[in-house]
């Protein structure tokens, strides 16, 4: 079976958001065995992200615009025939030869085992098991997630309507995924429900430290699509560490997961166009938006003109989530920042400042907002820790984060790894969903030796509004781009790490008086980014405040290495990984 | 205007049930979080950090900050976040590491 | 003196090039330290920072770990700063009765060098770490053993020497008169004058030796360490199995695997060691990791619920003999080496870097250096 030590599967895809669902389709439908794994239960990936079954949901698609461009890349997915192995978080993907990668990961943690409703979308139970199902196909999980929200669309009848609507010519894609919903579906609930569930439970109730529920799962394969997406970044500030402080992000995804807000009056601040969108649906849900911060102005776009007019619907888009904006009576303060939160142990106000062109704040522009929470990011950043311990060559986008350099059929610098989505930078969905496609059509084409399937109309298509997008997305990362004068925004006992609480002051001290330059200097001197999140959340802070140093003799910062992307029990670790088709 | 993100997406969730948050009582829905079933109780904050003792809770909410650490039935370090509540679920604030059982 | 002329010129900004700055300006000289990377940016960055005796044989290297241990002792007490210094000690495990006999031989053997050892018999060895696997043979503490955290140590010995530090300067040359005397470096941002070279280069220290036209057969060997989460003191030691002195011993470019394990003032504890011999790839290897794990968990059985939040990869700076190199170059006068301390360099700097010191100013060396003489790679011929 596919994944086994004897035969691999053609490709493993990492990520089962737009781009990974995408990928995957594609190459399964040109005949390739494919295998996706993503850590959450349900396919969507972030910007998908939605209610679990339990809850119940029957309009999904009032938190989400483009719900019907999800459910139909749902189907497509889930025809396609491609395994998918919810609840599997991979921390490493290592090479075993010339033709062959290792994906390593752990099923069962936090979270992956499914969430309530009874069910467990637990694939990894197949894959490792008996070796009869390899995971069940897509069709069976893919249908499985809500069968409700399914039948919704269907009703609806327009379910690829946003596809139709981009005037997409080659029906090859999209015409085959009707009609293949059901299948699978009831095989697989099967496997999901029996013995796996009691074990499970055990798991959750052992003996804590010494019990640990995760298994180490590895897949072989013959190329890797990395869809791993991205996270939010952070630019701290006094008071941000206070509960009642969340991603924008975060808190988006709060609601579309859990159908809960961090408080009633919510302030939304930092900078990027994800700030309107967790606005206008944060006010949908019933909160009072007192604020919307943004640190840019919007003058950044019209600079860029051609970029704006190739992609009418990114304007469309921002129209309406400032109408919803207008709706709701939201004022929107651009050139301003949350420089402060108030409160003891939970947020009671914020201070909002002016910024200048800089991102200083105006001093006595300063005025205060009560609130019961922030919302706060400063846009995304690709996540490509699996990527660079490859060695993969990564770029500087002009917003200051570090994305994969990818040729123009979506392979990184490394033969063998392609990328999609947000990992090549960040760019939104639509153009997600696009490179997953372009990188499962160029996979299919390398290892069937079909180089005839790059050239056809299609590809020439699908990166023409690659290109337009991604052109789109380098002008909204420039317009973004942090200023470097948010550093006045920090006191020097602000903590910038917030897993290791390093304040401000301790890495001004690495810089000024021991010399650090980078971010890994400031880590091994004051063990900023060595918590946790391994970084995540303080490295593009900490970067900044590392090559504040003098400029002579800098040593420039590189993309970030996390060679575990998530943490590993030792037990997990020494155990060494199940094969798919073992026992 | 809807009321609230259940009304907004017209959520019919199953049958609610109880998990305890430091010995309190608190409601939650089939498919949340305990994360989310927490905030859905006003409750923002589970873990006190290591060295200042400070109060934290979910922040990136998408399990990649690692701030929403909480003791999920005598477990320390779950993210709340990802871990689906289940019924008869004990959430304890966790104090630090929330190894302290460990200490030699 | 102008800005670009200076009495010593220190290649590399690691911890055996700091100490060696700090006992050099303590005498008097002026230092300039240059590094193509950051502070403690090679292999002291990846360094457990074990100061240790425990693992050294009698002979040349077990005195100058002696010294060193003194020294560190000091630097602890005289540094402005704190750099974790942590006089914990080792403990040496044994599996069974006759691993216990061998350690206990190779211990009597060390009393005669000044090193102290008391056994542990297999039914006290709870009450020295609690968390230990049952089933045990016993083991030695070694009360000298203790850990400092390397790159703190090394910044601050840098910043103590007051020498001045251009890091992200690559040394491109070393520049020699005509009577090829050494009388500088050349870098990317211009020529340093110095009338002494030091090479503290670490695994990078042959190429360094060659661009005087030295030679030093410095080849990196890899290891692995695993770092966990935070954990309150669950390892009171530096443990490690009786293996672990043979693997160090051994010359071999075959993976090696031996548990190491020990607790850190911040929390993580930290688990070691492989040594391979694969050039500079850092590419992670599942492989290694299990193994380290697997050894781990057997000496700790508590640690195998406990998560590992990050790994890294660091070379070491080995030399056939598994010796450093201390002393003059034989054919480059002025150039005197300081690299190739393998795993042991965090705890051998400060007695390199006071032995470097003393010959820079025409004394005695505080040890006989013959042992470590760069000339003893000469080529023949």
């Amino acid at each position: 079976m596919p994944g086994s030590p004897s035969e691999p599967y053609d490709l493993v895809v990492i990520g089962a958001g737009p781009a990974g669902l995408a990928g995957a389709a594609t190459a399964a439908r040109l005949g390739l065995s494919v295998a996706v794994l993503d850590a959450a239960a349900q396919v969507g990936g972030q910007y998908f992200r939605h209610p679990a079954p339990g809850l119940g949901a029957a309009r999904p698609q009032a938190v989400h615009h483009n719900w019907a461009a999800f459910t139909g890349l749902r189907r497509r997915f889930a025809a396609s025939g491609a395994t998918y192995l919810a609840g599997h978080h991979v921390w490493t993907v290592t090479r075993e030869d010339e033709a062959a990668w290792s994906v390593h990961a752990l099923a069962g943690e936090d979270g992956g085992t499914g969430t309530g409703g009874g069910t467990r979308t637990d694939g990894s139970r197949a894959a490792t098991g008996s070796g009869t199902g390899g995971g069940g196909t897509a069709a069976g999980r893919g249908g499985h997630e809500d069968g409700r929200a399914v039948g919704a669309d269907r009703d609806r009848g327009g379910s690829d309507a946003d596809a139709d609507r981009e005037g997409r010519t080659g029906s090859d894609a999209d015409g085959e995924c009707e009609g293949s919903t059901g299948a699978g579906t009831d095989g697989e609930r099967e496997g999901r429900t029996g013995a796996g569930t009691d074990g499970e439970r055990e798991g959750r109730t052992g003996a804590g430290i010494a019990g640990f529920r995760e298994r180490p799962v590895r897949l072989r394969c013959r190329a890797v699509l990395l869809a791993t997406g991205a996270s939010e970044r952070q630019l701290p500030f006094p008071g941000w560490t206070l509960p009642g402080v969340v991603g924008a992000g975060g808190a988006q995804a709060m609601l579309k997961s859990g159908l809960v807000l961090p408080g009633r009056r919510i302030v939304v601040a930092g900078s990027g166009p994800l700030l309107l969108a967790v606005a206008s649906s944060l006010a949908a849900a019933g909160a009072r938006v007192p604020a919307v911060a943004e640190a840019s102005g919007y003058l950044g776009y019209a600079r860029r003109p051609r970029a704006l007019a190739a992609n009418p619907r990114k304007l469309l888009e921002a129209a309406v989530h400032g109408t919803a904006l207008l709706r709701h009576r939201i004022p929107l303060h651009t050139r301003s920042a949350v420089t402060r939160v108030h409160g003891t142990d939970r947020v009671e106000a914020v201070t909002l400042s002016r910024l200048d062109r800089d991102w200083r704040p105006v001093s006595g522009t300063g005025r205060r907002i009560a609130c019961d929470a922030l919302a706060v990011g400063h846009g995304l950043a690709p996540q490509t820790e699996l990527a660079t311990g490859l060695g993969c060559a990564t770029r500087r986008t002009p917003d200051g984060t570090h994305a994969l350099v990818l040729d123009g059929l979506q392979e990184t610098s490394v033969p063998g790894l392609w990328a999609a989505g947000e990992t090549g930078g960040t760019g939104g969905w639509e153009l997600a969903r696009v490179e997953g496609e372009l990188a499962g059509i160029a996979v299919a084409a390398r290892l069937r030796a079909r180089p005839a399937l790059t050239r056809g109309r299609r590809v020439r298509d699908l990166a023409g509004r690659r290109d337009r997008m991604r052109a789109f997305a380098h002008a909204m990362a420039a317009a973004h781009a942090p200023g470097p004068g948010w550093t006045a925004w920090l006191d020097d006992d602000t903590d910038v790490c917030r897993c290791e609480e390093v304040t401000a002051g301790s890495i001004r001290e690495a810089v000024t008086a021991l010399g650090a330059r980078d971010s890994r200097t400031v880590k091994l001197f004051t063990r900023a980014g060595m918590g946790w999140c391994q970084g995540r959340m303080c490295g593009a802070a900490v970067a900044c405040l590392a090559a504040s140093g003098t400029a002579r003799g800098t040593v420039p910062d590189a993309a970030e290495r996390r060679p575990l992307a998530v943490p590993v029990p030792l037990g997990s670790l020494a155990a060494g990984p199940e094969e798919p088709g073992d026992g | 205007m809807a009321r609230t993100p259940a009304d907004l997406v017209r959520a019919e969730p199953g049958p609610p049930f109880e998990i305890t948050f430091d010995g309190r009582t608190v409601t939650a829905l089939p498919g949340q979080s305990v994360a989310a079933a927490l905030w859905a109780a006003g409750i923002l904050a589970w873990r006190t950090t290591r060295h200042g003792g400070r109060p934290r809770g979910a922040f990136c909410g998408i399990g990649q900050c690692y701030d929403c650490l909480a003791t999920v039935n005598g477990e320390p370090n779950r993210r709340a976040c990802l871990v689906p509540a289940r019924p008869g679920d004990a959430i304890t604030t966790q104090e630090g590491h929330g190894h302290a059982g460990l200490a030699v | 003196m102008s800005n670009d002329t200076s009495d010593v010129i220190v290649v590399g900004a690691g911890v055996v090039g700091a100490a060696c700055a700090y006992y050099a300006a303590r005498d008097g000289l002026s230092v300039t330290v240059v590094d193509r990377g950051p502070v403690a940016g090679g292999t002291t960055g990846a360094g457990e920072g074990n100061l240790l005796v425990s693992d050294k044989e009698p002979g040349p290297e077990l005195e100058l770990a002696l010294l060193s241990t003194r020294l560190w002792r000091e630097l602890a007490r005289e540094l402005p700063a704190p750099i974790e210094y942590e006089a914990k000690g080792g403990l040496v495990v044994a599996s069974d009765a006759p691993a216990l006999a061998a350690l206990r031989k190779f211990a009597a053997a060390q009393a005669g060098a000044g090193v102290t050892a008391g056994e542990i018999p297999a039914d006290r060895l709870h009450d020295v770490e609690p968390h230990l696997s049952p089933g045990l043979g016993g083991g030695f503490r070694y009360p000298q053993d203790a850990q400092v955290q390397p790159a703190l140590a090394a910044a601050h010995l840098l910043r103590a020497s007051g020498a001045r530090v251009r890091t992200g300067e690559e040394v491109t040359a070393v520049l020699t008169g005509a009577n090829g005397r050494v009388r500088g470096v050349r870098t990317a941002a211009g020529e340093l004058y110095a009338p002494s070279v030091v090479n503290a280069a670490g695994t990078w220290g042959g190429e360094v030796a060659r661009l005087a036209g030295g030679h030093l057969p410095v080849l990196p060997r890899r290891g692995f360490v695993l770092v966990t989460e935070p954990l309150p003191r669950v390892v009171r030691h530096k443990v490690y199995a009786a293996d672990y002195v043979a693997d160090v011993a051994s010359g071999s470019a075959a993976l090696q695997t031996s548990a190491v394990v020990e607790g850190t003032p911040a929390g993580p504890v930290l688990i070691g060691a492989s040594r391979e011999r694969v050039g500079y790839d850092r590419t992670l290897s599942v492989e290694v990791l299990r193994r380290l794990a697997a050894q781990a968990t057997a000496l700790f059985p508590v640690l195998a619920g406990v998560r590992a939040m990050r790994t890294y990869a660091g070379f070491r700076p080995y030399l056939p003999d598994h010796l450093p190199a201390i002393g003059p170059d034989p054919r480059v006068p002025g150039l005197l080496h300081a690299c190739g301390h393998e795993g042991a360099g965090i705890g051998l700097a400060p007695a390199t870097g006071l032995a470097l010191a003393r010959l820079l100013a025409g004394a005695e060396p505080p040890l006989d250096l013959g042992p470590f003489g760069p000339g003893r790679f000469a080529p023949a011929g």
